[in-house]
């Protein structure tokens, strides 16, 4: 099976400061992979330089065809959607204008209108509140509008930055297991990065961990999950 | 209308200077020193006259520089603080018979004053607001001047002819080479005392303040005190190349001060390079020099081809002088290496 | 009492030309977050485009929409040649460009029309409006479309695609870009708006100032004063702000003494500056909360 998306020896970075040395990775189409490691590994720049938001030099394949050069806008018109750090709400706009807002580049208006409802059906919060300002939702109510705002791309691949910052463990709970879901009945392949070690393996199937921008390791969720080094750093026990 | 608030994380809106870059270094520094010295010797009054100007009007931009580069806050005022100045050195002169060397402290410390109250309304005002507040002070100055109450001192909307002084103890030189050295004494004086106080605490307090105000109180600056200081500073400057420019000119009028004397300032400060004193000086060449190139090119579109020059130029060189002296200085150091 | 009562309507009155000026520029800030000092001169010159166009045997109204066409397309074209290229560079920078522009555009207009005094037309007539000595048809007609313009933004950017998708490119740029938006085209597009709105601005302002390339100084710097009161974000806050400068501007002219012709521009800026000191968000924008 050909990956979905490959990365090959890619830096990146932030003016003169290298943040990642060659990093390299596949997805495969379909899964649902995890990307763990400490504060400043470089995790965020991975996905921010998928996306063209980082200066960053190497070769990004999506479905073989290469990302460098194209935008930022460009890239998620190819079908990546991308969850940043902080989710990027639009508070300002309603909850239902956000949703708009991730179809705004389809044109297949009726498509778009049941997309929304299915987005509620997911999300039923998000349909009590639909004609509220975004600013005046929760964390984690704003983390799930965030989701179905990518979502609303239909995207092929979905990036997440760190979905469960600031969020109670139980809200934690239940979007991921949305998540995991969206991945198996919408054919959503999927890229979470995150601190939150022990969760996120238990959702994905494949798992690597960043150290200092290089991946200094990769396997299945459930191997990294029992590597006794991964235990010692990143679950703490 | 929403309660909600939008949080920003801002970006600072002058870009920061690093420290070290602010000035020349020694080499540059005494280069330039050696010409400015040498250069009036050798040509015609007229042009002497100009390189005073030039002299006057880069301390008016250095002074900006202070104010924007330095702490951050914007002025389209600068020209109000000028005729301030101006005015007080020949109202001193032709009304007091003072010597017109002791003006200039007295139009520094009453432009100071003046500067440092305008600050204290200021200090709730940022960015945009600011610059509208600053415009406004600029537009009423030439207004305030010519008004009937004033009019005994300031002689009203025809101004005062200033007399301008012989060199002292009969040094055989003109009078415009005497007010050029003189101009170019005060000039070095307040170059130094500027990039001493923007190295001091002083300094870096301003600075913290126009990178991230917010976490500049937090860190215990008395942030009202510093801005305020910093327009008390840069308005006194200001008033120092005002009275000069009154000697210089040997005139003062309203109409001499109006908001395109505070526009081309600006201007000034940003060919020159926001931040770094020494483009103070290339800065003040461009706005004397080139919109007389731009009239010499065409006289019917003088005002496009100044604005067209101004792009080539911003085009060029986005950050100024400044960046123009960082490539020579790479290239230098590559030089050396081989 | 009445003299109060007849100067605010006055001023409101007058203060519709701010009114209209102030859209153009909240519009150009939503697009690009600062004030264009050059959107007064690209005002003026797109007036005397439809001065030329109706010399040319043009009726009002087709001058009128051909106008609206050249200045939308010369907006866009003036931001991606001449502003574009700056987008990376410092704000400063780009202000500098705003007076290059403002520079070039007065020099050129002035050179093609020359500095003198122009009549321009107004299709709704100088009469009284409703008998009223205070408010003349073409007043009112300003005041009208003014509102009219008003409301057609707001549906535009409440109920349209693209006005989503600007409100959101000025909103958070980078989330923009996440949902696929070129923000640089949005960027573009809002000059094009602005432009067009300026436009209109001049041509309603034009019968009543007279057509010269210096008309639109005083103008500008209502104009913003009256988006800065109002709330930069807010077009409504614009269009009040606009009529509020022009009762401040004409109170200030009748009650402080002393103030001629001259000082009222400052008088009002103060005034205006006074209310940012107690609002600094405007009357009608959103307070915003800065984190470190």
């Amino acid at each position: 099976m050909t990956a979905m998306l490959n990365v090959k020896d890619l830096r990146a970075y932030y003016g003169q400061v290298q943040a990642l040395h060659g990093l390299e990775f596949a997805l495969n189409e379909g899964s649902l992979t995890t990307l763990l490691g400490a504060n400043g590994a470089g995790k965020t720049t991975t996905l921010r330089a998928i996306c063209n938001m980082v200066r960053s030099t190497g070769a990004i394949e999506f479905d073989g065809a290469p990302l460098t050069g194209r935008s930022t806008e460009n890239i998620v018109r190819l079908g990546i959607a991308h969850v940043p750090q902080g989710r990027g709400t639009f508070t300002t706009m309603t909850v239902e204008e956000n949703l708009q807002l991730g179809a705004i580049t389809r044109s297949d208006k009726a498509g778009v209108i049941s997309d929304i409802e299915r987005m509620y059906d997911h999300f039923p919060v998000l349909k009590e509140r639909h004609t509220q300002q975004a600013g005046t939702l929760s964390g984690g109510e704003q983390q799930m509008l965030a989701v179905a705002r990518a979502l609303m791309l239909r995207p092929r691949l979905m990036l997440l930055d760190e979905p469960s910052f600031g969020l109670a463990p139980l809200i934690v709970r239940d979007l991921f297991k949305i998540l995991g879901k969206i991945n198996r009945e919408d054919k959503v392949t999927i890229l979470v990065v995150e601190q939150n070690a022990q969760l996120a393996l238990e959702l994905a199937d494949k798992a690597y961990v960043i150290e200092t921008g290089r991946i200094v390791m990769s396997g299945s969720a459930a191997e990294i999950a029992n590597n006794e080094d991964v235990r010692k750093s990143y679950l703490g026990y | 209308m929403s309660a909600i608030q939008e949080v920003v994380t801002e970006a600072p809106a002058v870009e920061a200077v690093p420290k070290k870059a602010m000035t020349l270094g020694y080499g540059a520094s005494l280069a330039m020193l050696a010409l400015l010295i040498i250069v009036p010797l050798f040509v015609k009054n007229f042009i002497i006259f100009q390189l005073t100007m030039l002299l006057i009007y880069a301390l008016a931009v250095l002074a900006l520089n202070i104010l924007t580069g330095g702490s951050g806050q914007f002025s389209l005022g600068q020209s109000a603080f000028y005729a301030v100045g101006a005015y007080t050195s020949a109202i001193l002169m032709e009304h007091g018979n003072i010597n017109y060397a002791l003006t200039l402290p007295v139009a520094g410390i009453i432009c100071f004053a003046f500067g440092f109250l305008f600050g204290q309304p200021a200090l709730r005002l940022s960015g945009v607001y600011l610059a509208l507040a600053t415009f406004a002070l600029a537009t009423a100055m030439p207004q305030l001047l010519k008004l009937g109450v004033f009019e005994h001192w300031t002689g009203g909307v025809q101004g005062l002819v200033v007399t301008k002084p012989d060199a002292p103890f009969g040094l055989p030189m003109s009078q415009d080479m005497w007010l050029y050295y003189f101009t170019l004494a005060v000039t070095i004086a307040i170059y130094i005392f500027s990039v001493n106080l923007l190295k001091s605490r002083s300094g870096r307090a301003f600075m913290a303040i126009r990178d991230n105000e917010i976490a500049a109180s937090a860190m215990g600056i008395d942030v009202a005190l510093y801005k305020t200081l910093a327009f008390g500073v840069s308005a006194g400057i200001t008033g120092v190349a005002g009275g000069l420019g009154a000697i210089a000119v040997q005139f003062v009028a309203p109409d001499g001060y109006t908001i395109t004397l505070a526009i081309s300032l600006f201007l000034g400060m940003v060919v020159g390079g926001v931040g770094w004193l020494p483009g103070s000086i290339v800065g003040s060449a461009f706005i004397i020099f080139v919109p007389n190139i731009a009239e010499g090119i065409s006289k019917g579109l003088s005002g496009a081809v100044f604005g067209v020059l101004l792009f080539l130029v911003i085009f060029l060189v986005p950050h100024g002088a400044r960046q123009v002296a960082i490539v020579a200085q790479q290239l230098i150091g590559k030089l050396k290496k081989n | 009492m009445e003299l109060f009562t007849n100067q605010v309507l006055a001023g409101i009155a007058t203060g519709a030309i701010y009114a209209c000026m102030a859209l153009a520029v909240v519009m150009i800030y939503q697009a690009i977050d600062h004030l264009n000092f050059a959107q007064g001169e690209m005002a003026m010159f797109s007036t005397f485009v439809s001065w030329q166009l109706m010399q040319w045997g043009v009726p009002y109204w087709g001058a009128f929409v051909l106008t609206l066409a050249f200045s939308f397309a010369g907006g866009i074209v003036i931001e991606r040649l001449l502003f574009k290229p700056l987008a990376k560079a410092p704000i400063l920078t780009n202000v500098a460009g705003f007076i290059a522009l403002f520079a070039i555009i007065n020099s050129v207009a002035g050179l093609i029309w020359d500095f003198t005094i122009k009549q321009y037309p107004t299709p709704f007539g100088s009469s009284p409006f409703l008998g009223s000595q205070l408010i003349s048809t073409h007043q009112a007609g300003m005041i009208g479309v003014t509102v009219l313009l008003l409301i057609l933004l707001y549906f535009f950017f409440q109920f349209t695609r693209v006005g989503l998708a600007m409100r959101a490119a000025a909103s958070l740029p980078e989330s923009a870009r996440l949902v696929g938006i070129n923000t640089s085209w949005m960027i573009a597009l809002g000059w094009g708006m602005a432009a067009a709105i300026g436009s209109i601005a001049g041509m309603l302002i034009a019968p009543v100032v007279f057509l010269e390339p210096n008309m639109m100084g005083g103008v500008l710097i209502y104009g913003f004063a009256a988006a800065v009161l109002g709330g930069l974000t807010s077009p409504l806050g614009a269009v009040i702000g606009g009529f509020l400068v022009g009762v401040f501007e004409n109170l200030a002219g009748t009650y402080i003494p002393g103030v001629g012709n001259e000082l009222k521009l400052p008088i009002a800026l103060a005034l205006i500056i006074t209310v940012l000191v107690v609002k600094p968000a405007g009357l009608f924008g959103r307070p915003i909360v800065k984190r470190v």
